[in-house]
């Protein structure tokens, strides 16, 4: 259940962040002229500056994590809604809330769709490839541009939480505490092989023209739909599939046997394709897929354990028992790499239907009970009143 | 903090890595982690222990001990705590048998069993004792595996656990001694051991 009534109206802003003589330098040495950063935030940020949580969204999400935009159907909020809001485990009432479209993103941030200042045309390919690193030196350089030093937590769920670990690791005097939820330090040869897959139905499409299909009469969105409908397979389980389709019948009682959309299952993946083309870009599904296949934070481990046992952050890794893309045992790992560098470690699996997606539901309330006190536990150090006191 | 948790505070050293088994709302590795600068982890099944551990600041794994202790890796703490656990667990001597492998030193502390209180009421009134230490009716106790301190040292000596320290005490976590010392089986409520692996 979700409580409260939410954060209201909101509105994304935008913030140069890198430009002119201030370029951002990415990990792998390349480096990009002008970076534009579209983000929301929700509550205040308080006098000494303590109170602010980083929102890192997963492979689709965008900075719109809460509220409605103005005009928008009050019934279809912000991805993350349930839990950002006066009274909910994110409380707007005394914490300041800041999510922002990720570096490479399709929904306002610099990405392979920005208009590359060098030749005046849309990146495409030509966009460097980029690291979770990356994507956190952009949000610590919108957090400058706020006013903000440190986090009271970074918080994610599946790419979300990789870029939460990676920000706990390279900055620990920065971040409090880091949520990683449904995450993964380290993809297994699976996980990679459907990256695989969903990469090569982008890159077969006869209208994926390189990358350089931006003001084309036509786009790569079947290959976009199917790369989408193979990760949409992956993030539910199989139990919530059976509940939610079993071998129903789209529409009719009877089976009308043929290669058809026939099964409810089959119009329900199509659908999610379709809808998916309509607000993704195909550039950015590849970007982030290689953000994720390539993401190694314990790779060296001498560096880590140098990072992590300055004992700055505590972690909180959650998994939940139906997510079979990022399972119990990617957090297990996790949680047993940050302790073998010296990190306080608290771990939890929930037991929830809902797959690798049930880091977006407010069920079971187990889940938003243990952010709660993990949160709670950060804010009472910093001195950030109880709920209910603000 | 309970009175027993403070004797098995007294066996632990500072700054050593703590793994508490069955920590339940984590007041024993809070006092070692801010009193003693040691770094710990906590086990517990209970879902308000587990938030209460999140509340103090104290790392927990949440599940159940015998499940999650395969998976530490060998000597990965310098001293494993078992607080009046070992009789609720499925398996006691693999439980002491893993967490030789995960710490160099293992807390264990027990009721016993044996005691005067409890042989009288079972040899007079013929019922299952329920008392301050083992509060519980048999039919909805989750202590499936009761000993008594004689039962526990002959199994500590089969796998090879040597006993260091041994301290007395009664009910409420106080130590006893004088007479307790020469009769311990009969006259001590529980034990708490050090043990060398």
């Amino acid at each position: 259940m979700v409580s409260g009534t939410g954060v209201g109206v909101v509105e994304t802003r935008r913030a140069v962040v890198f430009s002119g003589d201030r370029p951002l330098t990415l990990a792998s040495g390349a480096s990009l002229p002008e970076v534009e950063v579209a983000y929301e935030t929700y509550g205040e940020l308080n006098a000494d500056r303590s109170n602010a949580v980083f929102i890192c969204h997963a492979l689709s999400g965008d900075a719109h994590a809460a509220g409605i935009h103005q005009g928008d159907d009050p019934n279809r909020p912000g991805w993350w809604d349930n839990i950002i809001g006066p009274g909910r485990p994110l409380d707007t009432d005394r914490l300041f809330v800041i999510c922002a479209n990720v570096l490479g993103g399709c929904k306002g941030t610099t990405g392979p769709a920005s208009t590359d200042p060098a030749t005046g045309k849309p990146y495409g390919l030509r966009f460097p490839l980029i690291q979770v690193r990356d994507l956190v030196e952009v949000h610590r350089a919108l957090l400058r541009e706020l006013g903000v030093e440190r986090l009271l937590a970074a918080v994610g769920g599946s790419l979300g939480g990789m870029q939460a670990l990676q920000w706990s690791i390279d900055y620990p005097e920065e971040v409090d505490g880091a949520a990683i939820i449904a995450a993964s330090a380290r993809l297994t040869a699976q996980n990679i092989a459907f990256s695989a897959v969903a990469r090569e139905a982008i890159m077969r499409d006869p209208d994926f023209a390189g990358g350089d299909y931006y003001g084309k009469e036509r786009r790569p969105d079947p290959g976009l739909a199917l790369a989408r409908m193979i990760g949409h397979i992956t993030y539910l389980s199989e139990e919530s599939m059976r509940e939610k389709f079993g071998r129903r019948i789209q529409d009719a009682e009877v089976p009308r046997f043929g290669f058809d959309v026939d099964f409810q299952v089959e119009s329900y993946l199509h659908y999610q394709g379709q809808s998916f083309v309509e607000r993704f870009d195909a550039n950015t599904y590849l970007y982030m897929g290689r953000v994720m296949d390539y993401f190694d934070p314990f790779e060296d481990p001498v560096y880590v354990q140098s990072q992590i046992s300055r004992g700055e952050t505590s972690f909180l890794v959650l998994s939940f028992d139906s997510d079979w893309r990022f399972s119990t045992e990617h957090a297990r790992v996790m949680a047993s790499e940050l302790r073998g560098a010296g990190g306080t470690v608290t771990f939890q699996e929930i037991s929830s239907p809902h797959g690798h997606d049930s880091f977006l539901f407010a069920d079971p309330p187990e889940y938003h009970r243990t952010v709660t006190s993990f949160i709670d536990r950060l804010a009472g150090q910093r001195g950030i009143g109880s709920r209910g006191d603000a | 903090m309970r009175p027993d948790l403070d004797i098995v505070a007294s066996l632990v050293c500072s700054g050593q890595r703590v793994l508490d088994l069955g920590c339940g709302d984590g007041a024993l590795l809070e006092n070692l982690i801010n009193e003693r600068e040691c770094s710990g982890l906590g086990v517990e099944r209970e879902l308000d222990d587990f938030h209460a551990c999140i509340s103090r600041g104290v790392p927990v794994t949440q599940g159940d001990l015998e499940a999650e202790l395969p998976r530490f890796s060998e000597g990965e703490f310098d001293v494993a705590v078992l607080s009046l656990t070992l009789q609720a667990v499925r398996h006691p001597d693999r439980v002491l048998t893993e967490m030789k492998r995960v710490a160099a030193r293992l807390v264990v502390s027990l009721p016993n069993f044996a005691h005067w209180r409890l042989r009288a009421t079972l040899a007079v009134r013929g019922r299952m004792p329920v008392t301050d230490s083992l509060p519980y009716q048999w039919f909805d106790t989750p202590n499936i595996h009761l000993c008594t301190i004689r039962d526990f040292e002959s199994l500590a000596r089969d796998l090879g656990l040597g006993i260091d320290r041994r301290i007395l005490i009664d009910a409420t976590g106080n130590r006893v001694g004088g007479l307790a010392n020469r009769a311990p089986n009969l006259l001590a409520e529980r034990a708490v051991y050090s043990l060398e692996t």
